[in-house]
């Protein structure tokens, strides 16, 4: 069995990425469509730590920028599901439903 | 080992991460949600990211799936009924990701670095977490202090759109 290069790590997160865009192109449950989004947040994340670790400093540590980044990547996103999830509730109060194709009152 | 380490925790990331997609009850996504970023977590201490897998536990696996499903108990949402498929748009979407998953594969090909192995690293013990903990506050002092600004908004903003009557 060869070793694990870098292209490994990317191109499963490259599929993680593709399931969640999956997840918001084909499913029509608003939740399913918010997990979807969380997906494709995650695949970001592990590219950027194959990539700290394969950028090792001269130290010979990992690139710790690319954590920082990722560590602020996973705050801003739990932000993100916080105000999304009350978003749906109102939208859930006023409507009774979370299927986006009931919601065309912006619709064109 | 961290070769089949890698394989068999790619695989079970992939597939519950496909099971989210498919399953019709938003309980059941919401569980297989979970299983796959877990199994995320074990693919960052691989990558040895410690205190990266540690937070993705906590807050991915725990914080955010509990608010999910306490979302999902909250609006008590049923299975979804069987609806007429709309063939076009779900013809269009295959296409979209098909496409995207070619370009992706196209790109990590042709990507020189990518068939590079990782560079050993020269760090005995494992002081992972004080590492990030210098870099995040001596670099990047200012931004982890917006961060903690953009919480308190969202917290503001939660309790706002979270009122009985939206004004």
């Amino acid at each position: 069995m060869n070793a694990l290069t870098l292209g490994h790590y990317l191109l499963v997160s490259g599929l993680l990425f593709s399931i969640g865009l999956a997840g918001v192109l084909l499913r029509r449950n608003l939740l399913i469509i918010f997990m979807g989004l969380e997906l494709m947040l995650n695949a970001a994340n592990l590219s950027l730590v194959a990539f700290a670790r394969h950028g090792v400093t001269t130290l010979g540590l990992p690139d710790y920028n690319a954590q920082v980044l990722v560590f602020f990547i996973i705050t801003v996103a739990a932000a993100e599901v916080a105000v999304g999830l009350a978003i749906i509730v109102a939208l859930y109060r006023l409507r009774q439903t979370t299927h986006v194709e009931d919601l065309d009152k912006m619709k064109f | 080992m961290l070769t089949i380490l890698f394989w068999v925790l790619s695989a079970v990331m992939l597939a519950s991460a496909m099971l989210v997609v498919a399953f019709r009850n938003p309980v059941n996504s919401a569980m297989s949600l979970v299983l796959s970023f877990i199994a995320l977590a074990a693919l960052f201490v691989t990558l040895d990211a410690f205190f990266i897998g540690i937070i993705q536990v906590l807050v991915y696996a725990g914080a955010v799936m509990v608010l999910f499903l306490f979302i999902i108990m909250l609006l008590d949402l049923k299975a979804e009924a069987r609806r007429k498929l709309n063939l076009a748009a779900l013809g269009g979407g295959l296409a979209v990701l098909g496409g995207f998953v070619a370009l992706i594969v196209q790109v990590v090909k042709s990507l020189p670095a990518a068939k590079e192995e990782f560079p050993a690293l020269t760090r005995t013990g494992y002081s992972d977490v004080a590492d990030v903990g210098t870099t995040l506050f001596s670099g990047y002092n200012l931004p982890f202090q917006v961060i903690g600004v953009l919480l308190l908004v969202a917290t503001v903003g939660v309790v706002i759109l979270s009122r009985r009557t939206l004004r």
